[in-house]
């Protein structure tokens, strides 16, 4: 059986354990059951994928399995992967395993919420493992349109209004990214040439320029909205204000991923020409994200609306490395895509266990809270100085590399957006410590929060398992980044070569 | 040797309707359910044999002609009809309707010859008999509730621009014969050249079927009649008649006008950009459930003429098989709408809140209905939509698909808003659970695995594009 293949599989079955299980209590643990197994295949994955590679298998993606969809369009079912994307399988294998014990408690119609979570996770699976453009585009599809149940349905606040922006936008984009795709078809071999969805066959063959110039707009702008692309960002902070714990967990710290994925895989990789001419464009929209996402951050009050600003600043930074069409700033988008993943969803799940039990969201409310919760507060502080970039950390090893991938170009325009781009990071700092310093420090304002109690075996679960990757990621950095850097060298070619 | 066996559809449905007709005098008012049970079994029955292998040829001089792709498009409509009879049996069976219940399905299987006839027209004569025959009859089936003004008043408005609307295809169809001195559709598709009068003609009969589609401007009975109809014959005007309309006219363009290619295709160009912005704007404020399912009918024909509008065998392919796709999702919401309808006489769409409470079949039903109009992955209807635009964009189409996709997260919108008032908005008087009949329940199962099954299953599609479409 083929590894990827399981990876659709077992969220499948799962989602058909949990729709035959009877009270909530079997759902959640069949859920944990599920993303565990999951989880663990993530981690065979990676270390067979390294296996193979230390054995000298050099094709640009392994595990590849092709099966004929739709003869007529030459769509087929195919997948494999290579060190990004298994990187990024492993992310999303950890978050999903985590977001289940972050919504332990979760006892309304919980079968329904389980399902749909774990439908959006097998959009995510399948979104990384598809080496077909069709394919990709239906699970992106499947991964994004859960978000509005899961928000409308288990969400807090004004949660139909987020529910149904996020949707809109998000599919909105999709549809533009539907005419980049249709368009990609159209163009992917020479003239009277089988036309494909393949990927890895279409980056063989140089698009004429002229469509390239139509479709790498769409194609990226689509990704883009995913990954928070300013000024099309506006779903997020509404949308992760609203959501429920796992859900904000598993959309900033996955599905967001999504999108600067595609924009490298799809967009810089299959279009380079138009990308060369025309990211300057969308290198100043990813600069004025990074910045502006960490001044909405600084003014903030609600926990969730800053790190929704945090995101969007910091997955600018994404957006703004796969600009620089160098390796080591594309080695850099994608750690970064990592790093922020686990750090944004650690940020989240502590965010949902605080909400829950002081009831409010207002920074201003709280006070004092370490001296009651002391582990939930140390996880805070952690997950706060990974975020601003403290070495050790992930993020540090993220954020650094996308920076001296970015003054490989001596351009006079890339070195000034990069020192504009670099100052979000102080940004950060001041944002992440004047949040922790209100809330966690200083007197008591709430006499009744002194019988909170500090976290549950099944918080800590998640919390743990999620400081536990940061930190290693963070010490033990190369491994992942050689692994990543030698899949990014085929997007690179794309470059050289010119 | 002319074989009368190549309108075996035809016969078998004239059988049907003699044999219902001869059944009811035999059965006493009271007593009708046996015979429409008796009527869905032979309608199962033609549904099969018309997946028979069978001859192709050309009748009564090629006034008749059976092609591989004709037999597809009947089978389509008949997999469509037998839906709708099950989805209908539960309304017939009550005791308003229940005595006239026989006589409905008579009028319904004739309206089915018509369309029959007219897919298989080799001239327009024939198209024109055959367009007459399902019209007018459904205006009876309209005004079927006899005792409500409403669905009086949605025959008359359907007979009278009916007839308005098939007056103007004569009148194209007149044009043309004074051009070309044939009504013969393969004589005309090599004699007809690039003249103001043979466009105005092809214009004129392009208005007449845009009314049966109704594409804008000709779709402003559509949303009075479906909801003064009863919702059956709602369903049956907005996917039957409807898919057979589509199927006429994208012969029809392809075959007998291939000459006036570019004028048809800016009049399609047009009319399709109109069709699903309207449509859609007019989708959002509607609060009855038919009127929603009415302009959204009206959007959902403004896609189709995006294959239309690709003038190839890929853009007729995909045609037929966005309007199977189309009938079962369609029929989907529409069952879901009857089976609320005639439990409980409800057809607004606030009365459907916290419906997922009570009723969660129905409510999963009509979720995945909406989504796969809305073109959600992996349901039937994202496969129809990416291929049409697939067809359109094959052409160089670009910015008429950009607008495309742009008019679906308009209807994403308000088909989201159905899913929000049943899964999202807290409804203390929530429609109490309830029971459909065994047919209701066949019927919204077979809507169900279509949705599911003919877009994942790759060979659908396949099979249609290989048939061979004569462009």
């Amino acid at each position: 059986m083929n590894i990827l293949n399981l990876l659709i599989i077992v969220p499948l079955l799962t989602l058909l354990a949990i729709g035959l299980a009877g009270d909530y209590k079997r759902v959640r643990v069949s859920a944990a059951i599920g993303m565990g197994v999951q989880l663990l295949l993530s981690i065979y994955l990676v270390y067979s994928y390294l296996g193979e590679r230390a054995a000298g298998n050099t094709e640009d993606m392994l595990f590849m399995l092709d099966y004929v969809w739709y003869d007529s369009f030459n769509i087929h079912y195919a997948i494999g992967v290579d060190g990004i994307s298994t990187a990024l399988i492993l992310l999303t294998g950890i978050i999903a395993f985590a977001g289940v014990f972050a919504s332990w408690e979760i006892k309304e119609q919980a079968k329904e919420f389980y399902i749909t979570l774990i439908v959006l996770a097998t959009g995510v699976f399948g979104f990384f493992i598809s080496l077909d453009l069709f394919t990709m585009f239906l699970f992106y599809e499947i991964a994004v349109i859960p978000m509005y149940l899961l928000i409308g349905i288990w969400g807090s606040g004004k949660k139909e209004y987020s529910a149904m922006k996020l949707t809109l936008i998000l599919m909105g984009a999709s549809a533009l990214l539907l005419v980049g795709i249709i368009g990609i078809y159209f163009n992917s071999a020479p003239e009277g040439q089988q036309l494909t969805f393949n990927f890895t066959e279409i980056a063989k063959y140089d698009m004429p320029i002229a469509a390239q110039m139509f479709f790498f707009p769409l194609t990226f702008i689509g990704f883009g909205a995913l990954g928070a692309l300013f000024p099309l960002h506006t779903w997020s902070p509404d949308g992760h204000a609203s959501a429920p714990t796992a859900v904000s967990m598993l959309h900033a710290g996955v599905l967001m991923k999504l999108g600067g994925y595609g924009a490298l895989r799809i967009a810089v990789y299959l279009m380079p020409d138009a990308a060369k001419e025309m990211g300057w464009i969308f290198i100043i929209l990813a600069t004025v994200g990074a910045v502006y996402g960490a001044f909405s951050a600084l003014i903030q009050k609600d926990l969730k609306y800053i790190n929704a600003y945090s995101s969007v600043s910091h997955l600018a930074l994404i957006l703004f490395a796969i600009l620089m069409f160098n390796g080591i700033a594309f080695t850099g988008a994608v750690l970064q895509m990592i790093s922020h993943g686990f750090i944004t969803a650690l940020f989240f799940a502590l965010i949902g266990m605080i909400y829950g039990r002081t009831g409010t969201r207002d920074i201003y409310k709280m006070g004092g809270l370490m001296k009651v919760m002391p582990v939930l507060g140390v996880s805070y502080m952690i997950a706060g100085f990974a975020s601003l970039g403290l070495p050790g950390f992930s993020a540090f090893a993220a954020e650094m590399t996308i920076f001296v991938g970015a003054f490989q170009d001596s351009s006079l325009f890339i070195r000034v957006s990069t020192i504009i781009v670099v100052s979000s990071i102080v940004i950060t700092a001041v944002y992440i410590l004047r949040a922790a310093g209100i809330m966690l420090f200083g007197p008591i304002r709430n006499k009744e929060f002194l019988n909170l109690r500090d976290a549950f075996w099944y918080e800590k679960v998640s919390v743990f398992l999620l400081i536990f990757v940061i930190a290693g990621f963070g010490m033990f950095p190369d491994w992942l980044s050689s692994m990543i850097g030698d899949s990014v060298g085929n997007i690179v070619d794309r470059f050289v070569v010119r | 040797m002319t074989n009368i066996l190549l309108m075996r559809q035809e016969i078998i449905l004239i059988s049907i309707i003699m044999i219902l007709l001869v059944a009811t005098i035999y059965k006493s008012k009271k007593d009708k359910g046996g015979v429409n049970s008796f009527a869905l079994v032979l309608v199962a029955i033609l549904t099969i044999v018309g997946f028979l292998p069978s001859d192709t040829g050309s009748l009564f001089g090629g006034m008749y002609q059976l092609t591989e792709t004709t037999i597809l498009m009947k089978n389509v409509l008949n997999i469509g009809v037998f839906i709708i009879m099950l989805q209908s049996s539960s309304w017939l069976n009550s005791e308003e309707q229940k005595e006239n219940s026989t006589e409905f399905l008579i009028i319904l299987l004739s309206t089915l010859l018509g369309m029959n006839y007219m897919i298989s027209a080799g001239d327009f004569l024939m198209l024109f008999l055959g367009i007459e025959l399902a019209t007018i009859p459904t205006a009876i089936l309209a005004a079927y509730e006899v005792k409500k003004l409403k669905s009086v008043e949605a025959g008359i408005k359907l007979v009278l621009l009916g007839a308005l609307s098939t007056g103007i295809s004569l009148m194209g169809v007149s044009l043309l014969y004074a051009a070309n001195g044939s009504i013969y559709f393969d004589i005309l598709s090599e004699t007809i050249v690039n003249t103001n009068l043979n466009v105005l003609g092809m214009l004129f009969f392009f208005g007449g079927l845009a009314f049966k589609i109704s594409l804008v401007p000709f779709h402003m009975w559509t949303a009075d009649v479906y909801e003064g109809a009863p919702i059956p014959v709602a369903s049956y005007l907005s996917v039957i008649s409807k898919g057979a309309a589509v199927f006429v006219l994208v012969m029809i363009l392809f075959k007998v006008f291939p000459v006036l290619q570019e004028a048809w295709t800016m009049a399609v160009y047009i009319v399709a950009i109109i069709t699903m912005t309207v449509g859609n704007i007019f989708a959002f404020r509607q609060k009855n459930i038919k009127r929603f399912l009415a302009f959204s009918s009206i959007a959902q024909a403004g896609f189709i003429l995006l294959g239309i509008i690709a003038g190839s065998a890929m853009g007729m392919a995909t045609v037929v098989y966005f309007v199977l796709v189309y009938i079962f999702s369609n029929l989907g919401a529409f069952g879901v709408a009857t089976a609320i309808y005639q439990a409980t006489g409800k057809e607004e769409i606030a009365e459907y809140g916290g419906l997922y409470k009570t009723n969660p079949k129905l409510s999963l039903l009509m979720m995945l209905s909406v989504f796969s109009l809305a073109g959600i992955p992996p349901l039937a209807g994202f496969f129809g939509k990416f291929f049409l635009f697939a067809a359109a964009a094959s052409q160089g189409y670009y910015w008429l698909v950009i607008i495309a996709v742009l008019n679906t997260i308009v209807s994403l919108y308000y088909y989201l808003l159905i899913v929000k008032v049943m899964f999202i908005t807290p409804n203390e008087n929530a429609i109490p659970h309830f029971k459909s009949d065994n047919y209701m329940k066949l019927g919204l199962a077979l809507a169900a695995a279509g949705i599911i099954v003919i877009g994942l299953v790759g060979g659908v599609y396949d099979w249609i594009f290989t048939l061979s479409w004569g462009v």
